[in-house]
């Protein structure tokens, strides 16, 4: 691998670093009372929203459906999350600094593999809130469960629930990307780069 | 054409008794009810002009004094739609205010409790001579107040009373930048310099111990609150109205007197034979530093001062014992005469800050002083004898111009910053246009019906917003659908953008305004809080977690620590109250969201309900007079469980032994939705 793979790869690893300065995930809430909108960011390593009380504001409307408070505590996950994500770029920099084609595959399946772990805990936890419900819940629907979208639009009650991945994320994807592209490119041979 | 124009205003109160009997003869004829056959100057696009589309802003805020209700409303201008209602010298029973233990002490005055006053003048506050739309200063004439509107919440925020003054209705103006608010009083009274206050004599000694006085209030916005930094005794004077000068003339400020003949009694008759009463003129950088160079005597004092807290929402009351005083003979250069035909009320200074427009409600002129002939008078000493030591100057010396026939009962004049100035004429009901250039009549428009003031979003600022003008009337009778006897007064929006005034909107308006403010839009809209932060909240008994609720007694006062969210109270049953405790419910609305107050009422409270913004705590005091269960709940409908947001008290016989128990929920209860971000 020579200097400008390395430059890449460390670019690769370094992107991640988006996760934490912007949220990975946002879920989009709009109903007639809430023309300003409700919106739940989720970070690697906290809950957050377009105000402060967001969380509260969630919790509120949701212990109507009898739906569990969310709590940045109930999560292992936030915890758990920042050091992995630190983990893969250290280890995606150092082997930059290595330049061996082979390190750089098993990163990105390391990495690959941690997002879709991340993926479907996300989806277990949605399925979770959604669908397990207090019976004593002020409103309940026969037959309606409130698994909110992973992704996408779906109507809820009142809600119009919207969920789309945000910046943080992208950090992955360029890392996944980049990584790929470092692997791609240094298997040629160095004439052919010529 | 001078007998001509004479006659305009006498036609025009012809035609105007004309229209009224024909109109009569309409009605018990049974042909047509509607009123205003005189409307013919509505504007053909007056419907799209004030038109303001569902969900859609208005242009402006404006701020109408209440009068006699004490409180101020707001209007969105051009759509005229009552915004709100802001509670200040009254007791508010919609909300609490005055009621409740957190805003009582804002009506505390020297006289005790002092649930109502008449609220005449709004002034914004000001930076560099314009509206700055931070605070709004108002007026309390009956028991001398002061108060501070804060509109970043449309709360009032601080009240002051003044001393030595009585009718504080030459109140309250402020200078370019808000160093000072002045207030002057209307009634002069015996003040007693060794005791201070308001004292005794007898009626026939008016004429010698009768005085009025000026007050200097500093406003210390940046950091602080208001503080009377001190008065200046002038004569024995009625003190109606001022303004203050910009521009070169901005050190001054200047005040409309009647009275000059020191009348005591049926002064409709006594205080009406001088043909000039004064304007007088003051200086208030002069007088600041005098005060600053130790001019000043001290007197005792004894008057309010209450101030809400933002952290705590408690208002507390400081009582200050002395006043520093100038007088007006002891400080040369800082206080002039001018004399000002008749009886005057408004007197407004122009946008350039030269012309000073004395509205002589008695008089057949509009006389236009001159700001710097004043000064040239000062230098040559253009005096005609002195009142109390104060110069007076020769009346020639310093008007500029007078503006002839202008109308029947000149009350007030605002400028449109297009070099025009528009009067209220009271007598002939009109608004009147001039100019400010030739000092001609240009354009009459009627109103309907008698206006005192009008009001030019920033039109006493250096910069008007001169395309609407609010006329605020005095009499009603047939513009809306009959109410009985009592009648809403009205309000007359017009357009002044072009030659001729427009008429485009009429509304009614809330008890009686006196004057009124207005700002652009944006200008407040951007600040407005929409919930105060719960985490900022510093009140004694807040609770911000339902865990944390309590009932403690303290010998027979009980304290009920609870909070309220949708759609529930913590705690919701409550025992081991006894007849005859005093309860106190400090009732925290635990909400993080805008617009979800919520209310707490109780059976048989004699004070009120009290209503709870996001974030504050506010405590309602309850003496049950009687055993029993006495439910309470939540009276602004928060959400679709809002019936049910509700709880039992149960109250004991004295001496009982029923202990002190409160809960919400019983066994497998509702998971409440906590109220903690991060627990």
């Amino acid at each position: 691998m020579i200097a400008y793979h390395k430059g890449l790869m460390a670019f690769a690893a370094l992107s991640l670093g988006l996760l934490f300065l912007f949220p990975m995930w946002k879920i989009y809430l709009e109903a007639p009372q809430y023309p300003e909108g409700l919106e739940l960011h989720i970070w690697v390593n906290k809950l957050g929203g377009s105000t402060e009380g967001v969380l509260q504001n969630f919790n509120i409307l949701n212990h109507y459906i009898g739906m569990a408070p969310i709590h940045a505590e109930s999560f292992a996950e936030l915890k758990v999350m920042p050091y992995i994500v630190v983990f893969l770029m250290v280890t995606g920099v150092f082997v930059a600094f290595l330049g061996k084609r082979k390190l750089v595959l098993g990163w990105v399946i390391l990495l690959m593999v941690a997002g879709a772990v991340g993926l479907l805990d996300f989806y277990l936890w949605l399925h979770e809130f959604g669908t397990n419900l207090n019976p004593q819940a002020p409103i309940k629907v026969p037959d309606m469960t409130y698994i909110p979208p992973m992704l996408g639009r779906k109507q809820l009650l009142n809600f119009d629930a919207l969920s789309l991945p945000s910046w943080g994320s992208l950090g992955i994807l360029l890392a996944v990307l980049f990584a790929w592209l470092v692997y791609y490119l240094s298997s040629k041979p160095k004439a052919a780069l010529q | 054409m001078n007998t001509f124009k004479s006659i305009i205003p006498k036609v025009g109160l012809f035609v105007a008794l004309a229209a009224g009997t024909l109109l009569q003869s309409c009605n018990s004829s049974g042909k047509g009810d509607d009123a205003n056959v005189k409307d013919n100057t509505v504007a053909a696009d007056a419907a799209t002009a004030v038109y303001v589309a569902p969900g859609k802003h208005d242009e402006l805020y404006s701020f109408l004094s209440g009068g006699f209700n004490g409180q101020v409303s707001v209007y969105g201008i051009p759509s005229g739609r009552l915004l709100k209602v802001i509670p200040v010298f009254s007791q508010f029973a919609e909300n609490g205010y005055g009621y409740n233990e957190e805003t009582k002490p804002m009506l505390m005055t020297s006289h005790g409790f002092v649930p109502w006053d008449d609220l005449h003048h709004p002034k914004l506050s000001r930076t560099d001579g314009m509206a700055d739309g931070k605070f709004l200063y108002v007026n309390g004439n009956n028991t001398p107040r002061v108060a501070k509107v804060d509109l970043a919440t449309f709360e009032t925020t601080e009240i002051m009373e003044i001393p030595n003054s009585a009718g504080n209705h030459c109140s309250p103006y402020p200078t370019n930048n808000n160093e000072y608010i002045l207030a002057g009083t209307r009634f002069s009274v015996p003040i007693d310099l060794s005791k201070g206050g308001v004292g005794d004599a007898s009626f026939d000694e008016y004429k010698d111990k009768f005085r009025g006085s000026i007050s200097f209030i500093k406003t210390n916005e940046g950091n602080g609150h208001m503080e009377l930094d001190f008065q200046i005794l002038v004569p024995g004077f009625d003190y109606d109205l001022a303004n203050g000068g910009k521009g070169p003339s901005g050190d001054w400020v200047f005040f409309t007197t009647y009275n000059t003949e020191k009348a005591r009694t049926l002064k409709e008759l006594g205080a009406s034979q001088n043909d000039r009463d004064y304007l007088a003129a003051i200086n208030w950088k002069l007088a600041a530093k005098y005060a600053a160079e130790g001019k000043t005597h001290e007197m005792p004092a004894n008057y309010y001062h209450n101030i809400k807290d933002h952290g705590t929402h408690q208002a507390k009351s400081h009582v200050i014992k002395k006043v520093r005083y100038l007088l007006p003979e002891e400080c040369p250069g800082m206080m002039y005469l001018i004399p000002a035909p008749k009886s005057p009320h408004g007197i407004d200074v122009d946008p350039s800050g030269e012309y000073m427009v004395v509205n002589g409600k008695l008089a057949s002129s509009l006389p236009v002083f001159s700001f710097s002939k004043m000064q040239k008078a000062i230098q040559n000493k253009d005096f005609d004898g002195e009142v109390n030591g104060i110069p007076v100057f020769k009346y020639e010396s310093v008007l500029h111009a007078e503006v002839k026939e202008p109308g029947l009962g000149p009350l007030h004049t605002e400028f449109d910053g297009k070099g025009n100035a528009y009067s209220t004429m009271f007598v002939s009901s009109e608004v009147v246009k001039w100019s400010l250039k030739d000092f001609k009549v240009k354009d009459r428009i009627p109103v309907y019906y008698s206006p005192g003031h009008l009001m030019i979003p920033g039109g006493d600022t250096k910069e008007p917003y001169g395309k609407y003008l609010i006329a605020m009337n005095k009499i009603t009778k047939d513009r809306y659908l009959p109410t009985g006897p009592e009648l809403l007064h009205s309000a007359q929006l017009i357009d002044i953008s072009g030659e001729k005034m427009k008429l485009l909107l009429d509304f009614p308006t809330l008890a009686e305004p006196h004057y009124a403010q207005g700002i652009a839009a944006n200008k407040i809209a951007p600040n407005s809080v929409k919930f105060f932060k719960l985490d900022a909240n510093k009140h004694p008994d807040a609770v911000k977690n339902e865990k944390d609720v309590s009932v403690t007694r303290n010998g027979r006062t009980v304290k009920v620590n609870m909070t309220s969210i949708r759609s529930h109270f913590t705690p919701d049953n409550i025992e081991g109250i006894q007849v005859g405790d005093t309860v106190l419910f400090h009732v925290t609305n635990l909400e993080q969201d805008w617009d979800v107050p919520h209310g707490f009422a109780i059976m048989g409270a004699t004070n009120a309900e009290t209503l709870i913004m996001p974030g504050a705590t506010q405590t309602l005091r309850w003496v049950p007079k009687q055993e029993g269960i006495f439910p309470f709940y939540c009276t602004d409908f928060c959400s679709a469980l809002h019936q049910e947001m509700q709880g039992y008290v149960r109250v004991s016989k004295r001496g009982s032994t029923v202990p002190i128990k409160f809960s919400t929920g019983v066994k497998k209860p509702v998971p409440p939705a906590t109220a903690s971000l991060s627990k």
